[in-house]
């Protein structure tokens, strides 16, 4: 029992020394380091905490950008075609229009056209029948009044034509 | 608020636990006187208590195993000598319990020295004005002539060292064989539990060193390795233990304290549990937890600010009558702090130890009496011993942690700013 519950001078003294060495040494040699890079540790870690949620709040706000973006170009898009479809129609309807009127309006030249050639192809052919005619009627003439019997039945034949009149 | 609750019921549940340790202190001090007791009806009766306390108390060698002993240098000054030399030489050989029968050695400075249950005393000294004829002379006159005596030993002797000469003298008249009335010579020896503690303290700069390097070397980079073992404790120490008691601001002034003292506490609480290298007992020591504690008184004393002794001094808002009382019990309670700590930490690692060791002695006990019984005893003893040792690790641990825990709350207390609003 004595040993157990006793104090030993020498025992303290020693004890003494050492822990404060310990303590001397370890602090400078340690633990100054240790706390020293987890301290440094754990502010990047925070950091980088940091530095990934702000990345990621970016990367919504990002998308969110994108999105609209997205959209806006969707209905842009929309825009166009739709605009390009009417303005194709108008631009089909207009064509059909103007085709249709050149092609009225061929046809009425071409008819006229037509018509005149006709009245022309008329007019000659009854010129041309009038000169036939006159030709043939002064051949007939010239050699019906060259023989004065032959001139004188013609009178007669022409005075029977008319006289009915 | 919580925090103080929180420390109350620690404070009380860590107070119930030293208490219970200690009756089983007390407890098994009463094994030893039981057993002693037995002792002189028959002369190779085995004493449990005795083996018990032999193996707990602080020695001058390493028990290994049977007669096998490691002797530790025994440093001693007495009356201006210093002697060093190893314990071996008090060695004359062992019993038949492989138990050292010791022998007085004289040191080159002429002083004799034996150790008597591990206690170094001075049992002849040849000072200055002595020479051996003086000695002998005194012997025959076997100490009456006390005047003569003080006249031819010197004037410039105190009382006190008149006294140890006396004894001295009286001592060696006395037959050789019979021991036990020298006188304590101050003893700086490497006892059994300093030479653990520098062993702890060599492992810890080892460990630590390296840990450190691996920190630097490995910046940036995660833990590996003794990192990896050391670095949670390291934090837990940090962020549960300094930082909630002392408070941020100040926590980093008192973290390499506590991380030392927890880290030297466990290492030697396990370096107590390893088996084959002698049983040390350094925590279950009382000079070595006396030491720790009176660090930790120092260091609370030191840094205790202007409102730490006023409240001690001067405790704000109570009656003046009730100031009185409350006064010297909070003085008191200034010393009473690490005297518990000390006490707690002793008597947990002490009594461990005693349990184990008791159900050692009752395998021997039983074994005395038929070998039968003792390996029968012997199932059950061990698988208690098993128990008792895993508990022990466990408390290892726990004490470490509530020595170092306890010490940064009293540093907290030491520290704290105050924020009472009756000083406002």
């Amino acid at each position: 029992m004595e040993g157990l519950l006793s104090v030993s001078i020498g025992t303290v003294v020693w004890a003494s020394i050492a822990f404060l060495l310990v303590i001397g040494i370890l602090a400078k040699a340690a633990w100054k380091p240790i706390i020293k890079s987890l301290n440094e540790r754990e502010e990047g870690i925070a950091q980088a905490l940091g530095e990934a949620r702000k990345a990621r709040e970016e990367m919504t706000l990002l998308q969110a950008g994108n999105e609209q973006l997205l959209r806006e170009a969707r209905d842009e898009r929309d825009q166009i075609l739709k605009d390009a479809r009417a303005m194709a129609e108008k631009l089909r309807a207009d064509l059909n229009a103007k085709a249709q009127a050149e092609y009225d309006r061929k046809i009425t030249s071409a008819l006229v056209e037509i018509d005149n050639q006709k009245k022309a192809a008329i007019a000659e052919l009854k010129n041309n029948v009038a000169t036939l005619s006159i030709e043939i009627a002064e051949k007939l003439v010239k050699e019906k009044l060259s023989d004065p019997e032959k001139q004188k039945v013609l009178n007669e034949s022409l005075l029977a034509e008319i006289s009915p009149n | 608020m919580e925090n103080t609750r929180k420390r109350i019921s620690l404070t009380t549940a860590s107070f119930l636990i030293s208490l219970f340790m200690f009756s089983g202190l007390i407890f098994s001090s009463f094994i030893t006187f039981a057993a002693s007791g037995a002792e002189h009806s028959g002369e190779k009766d085995f004493n449990p208590g005795e083996m018990i306390i032999h193996h707990i108390s602080d020695a001058h060698q390493i028990h290994i195993i049977g007669s096998v002993y490691i002797p530790l240098p025994v440093i001693v000054y007495h009356k201006g000598h210093l002697d060093c030399f190893m314990s071996c030489r008090f060695w004359a050989g062992t019993d038949e319990n492989n138990e050292l029968i010791y022998q007085p050695y004289t040191a080159p400075s002429g002083i004799t020295y034996q150790n008597h249950h591990e206690v170094i005393e001075v049992v002849s000294s040849h000072d200055h004005g002595h020479t051996a004829s003086d000695v002998e002379h005194h012997t025959t006159e076997n100490g009456v002539n006390h005047e003569h005596h003080t006249m031819v030993a010197g004037v410039e002797e105190s009382s006190d060292s008149l006294a140890l000469s006396l004894e001295a003298v009286a001592a060696e008249s006395a037959d050789h064989a019979h021991r036990g009335h020298g006188v304590k010579a101050l003893d700086f020896s490497i006892t059994k539990s300093v030479f653990g503690m520098l062993l702890v303290i060599v492992l810890m700069i080892v460990i630590f060193r390296s840990v450190a390097k691996s920190y630097e070397k490995r910046k940036g980079l995660a833990p590996k390795g003794l990192q990896n073992l050391v670095e949670p404790l390291i934090l837990f120490i940090r962020n549960e233990v300094a930082i909630p008691s002392i408070g941020k601001k100040k926590a980093d002034r008192y973290t390499p304290f506590l991380l030392t003292i927890f880290f030297f506490i466990w290492m030697c609480n396990l370096l107590g549990l390893v088996p084959f290298i002698g049983g040390f007992n350094i925590t279950g020591t009382l000079s070595i937890t006396l030491t720790l504690a009176a660090i930790v008184f120092i260091i609370t004393s030191v840094s205790g600010n202007k409102h730490y002794w006023g409240h001690i001094f001067w405790p704000p808002g109570v009656p003046l009558l009730i100031k009185f009382i409350l006064v010297p019990i909070e003085f008191m309670s200034v010393f009473i702090k690490p005297t518990v700590l000390m006490i707690r930490l002793t008597a947990n690692i002490a009594a461990g130890h005693i349990i184990i060791l008791a159900f050692v002695g009752l395998v021997l006990l039983f074994g005395q009496s038929s070998a039968a019984m003792g390996y029968g005893v012997g199932v059950g003893a061990v698988l208690f011993m098993v128990f008792m040792f895993l508990i022990e690790l466990l408390v290892a641990f726990l004490q470490a942690y509530v020595f170092t825990l306890l010490a940064a709350l009293y540093f907290g207390d030491a520290t704290q700013e105050h924020h009472h609003d009756d000083h406002h």
